[in-house]
């Protein structure tokens, strides 16, 4: 078994597993906690536009602009540049697509007769790029930076490493750096992506499934209470 | 052993001194070469002594053979294979039997240590049976005549890589020429076939330079193999537009669109075809409406189905996603229930 097929055989059917299953755990482990009923009065009856908070709290507040202004910048560059790169380019469309039929037994296009946009492979290169020096950019402030330096523990580096490692390779596995065999760069993008996933639900990535959900109960919680938003 | 300079070779055959030019600005540019070394090449091909070449056929179909020496008419390319030595090769030879193989043994001493070995086939390692020539096993023939090599090419994916021979089950133990010698240079010319001009050429750059190409990680010409199909592919522009034919014979495959979703393995199969084609420069598979089926790449026979794209991850099926599902909940149900349980002691103390 060459590491191409490693990569696409086992390896990748085990992070799924590893994937699902963790997921699945510590979204039912946190949602099916007990909550305390609260007995007193509601300072306003409906909690639900506390679901605001989940909007405004993806904006900065002017008053700490100052200093949260480079981490928006740098987070928004990197979640942007990573995300359209990781669902609008061409062999990974249809690589989900492959996923897809393999499931459901049709794709996007069988369902609904819609296709996929894809973006081309120049943007998707120049979106990588964006999304690795915004990476480098916030784990140098982060080290550099005395409170964060304080407050980070294992589990922010080795997100950090898992996240940038599928970009760098990909963008390795596009450019056929160094002359490597293609198969060979391609099945450590795989790898890379697929350590991503295996660790995905048991480190700080998690957020990915939990901000929204966390920011509109707070939410939620200080409008029942009648604090400002 | 006493052989015409190939200029005088070449001349005698009718060559005109234009065709000649021509296929040495070709073959410089195809070696990554500048124009500038035209006349340099020019001038060291004509002046070359033709080398002796022992050619040692294995498991092989005769392929290789065939695309060399272009059974469709006499090109440049065949008549510089042609103004070598070519000493021993019992496809094409005269001799047969015991002149063959004293043809085979006389070249070998009086050239020993300077001819050129090109192997095509795959060697069985099993059973010593599987192929013989003259009543010798493939195996120790070419331990016996790889001795005296200055290098070996390896022709075609079977001698490279173990090609075909090679492919699961492997029932003769084939292995690559490479696995079989380990110390003398050995260039691999992969393929199934490999292109006329890139075995000419690689050629051309021995007798030129006197030394092996610059090879890639897989011993390979880098000049040749430097870069991949699907770099060079005209096709590529629906690549990049998202533009992929369904099928063999809906609108995308009449507009030429991309063929990847159909299986072509031009994106990791390196080679010179988009750009040096085949049949006189005609075109190439993708040219002709087919996906790169990956030939010049080790094990390209066992790399799935041809017409399985390359994306295609043996990720599982649904009903192991399904027991994931299961799993996941029933751990996470677990853990709730735990953690309530907790709780409410916390409550009650």
């Amino acid at each position: 078994m060459s590491l191409l097929d490693f990569a696409r055989g086992p390896a990748l059917q085990w992070s799924i597993v590893i994937f699902v299953v963790g997921v699945l755990w510590r979204l039912l482990g946190v949602l099916l906690l007990r909550t305390r009923k609260d007995h007193s009065a509601p300072r306003k009856e409906a909690a639900w536009k506390g679901l605001r908070l989940i909007a405004l709290r993806s904006w900065p507040r002017k008053e700490f602009l100052g200093g949260t202004a480079f981490g928006e910048v740098m987070g928004y560059a990197f979640h942007i540049g990573f995300l359209l790169a990781l669902f609008f380019f061409v062999p990974h469309v249809l690589f989900f697509a492959d996923i897809a039929r393999g499931l459901l037994g049709t794709d996007l296009h069988g369902l609904t007769g819609l296709n996929w946009p894809t973006l081309p492979n120049g943007v998707v290169t120049l979106l990588s790029a964006i999304s690795i020096a915004a990476l480098v950019a916030v784990l140098i402030h982060r080290i550099v930076s005395p409170v964060k330096r304080l407050i980070s523990n294992f589990d922010d580096y080795f997100s950090w490493l898992v996240t940038i490692a599928p970009l760098a390779t990909g963008m390795a596995a596009f450019a056929h750096l160094g002359g490597w065999p293609y198969e060979q760069l391609l099945a450590v993008h795989l790898l890379s992506a697929e350590l991503l996933l295996a660790w995905f639900p048991f480190g700080k990535l998690m957020h990915a499934f939990t901000i929204f959900a966390a920011r509109g109960s707070t939410g939620m919680l200080f409008e029942r209470k009648g604090a400002s938003l | 052993m006493s052989s015409p300079l190939l200029g005088e070779f070449l001349r005698s055959r009718g060559v005109t001194r234009r065709d000649f030019l021509q296929f040495c600005t070709t073959t410089t540019a195809l070696m990554g070469l500048s124009s500038t070394m035209v006349p340099r090449v020019a001038a060291a091909l004509e002046q070359a002594r033709r080398p002796s070449v022992i050619w040692l056929p294995f498991q092989e179909c005769t392929g290789c053979t065939e695309s060399i020496t272009r059974a469709h008419g006499s090109t440049l390319e065949s008549l510089i294979f042609q103004g070598i030595s070519l000493d021993y090769q019992h496809t094409l030879q005269a001799a047969a039997g015991d002149a063959a193989e004293r043809a085979r043994e006389t070249a070998m001493k009086e050239n020993w240590g300077r001819y050129l070995l090109i192997v095509d086939g795959s060697i069985p390692t099993g059973n010593k049976g599987f192929s013989t020539v003259a009543g010798r096993d493939n195996l120790s023939l070419l331990q016996e005549v790889a001795r005296g090599a200055a290098a070996i090419v390896a022709l075609g994916s079977c001698a490279a890589f173990g090609g075909i021979p090679g492919a699961d089950p492997n029932p003769t133990g084939a292995v690559a020429v490479s696995a079989v010698v380990k110390d003398k240079p050995i260039i691999n010319v992969s393929g199934c076939p490999p292109i006329p001009v890139v075995i000419t050429g690689v050629l051309t750059q021995y007798l030129t330079f006197g030394k092996l190409p610059e090879l890639d990680a897989l011993g390979r010409p880098r000049s040749f193999y430097g870069q991949t199909i699907h770099d060079r592919c005209y096709r590529r522009p629906f690549y990049e537009r998202g533009q992929f034919a369904d099928s063999f014979d809906d609108e995308g495959a009449r507009q030429g669109w991309c063929l990847y979703k159909l299986g072509c393995k031009g994106p990791t199969t390196h080679n010179a075809c988009a750009t040096v084609k085949w049949n006189d420069g005609t075109s190439f598979p993708i040219e002709a409406g087919h996906g790169c089926i990956g030939c010049s790449e080790p094990g390209f026979w066992d790399k799935g189905g041809f017409y399985q794209p390359l994306s295609t991850g043996q990720w599982g099926s649904a009903r192991t996603v399904g027991t994931a599902v299961g799993v996941g909940a029933a751990l996470g149900l677990a853990s709730a229930a735990l953690a309530r349980k907790r709780q409410k002691d916390a409550e009650g103390a």
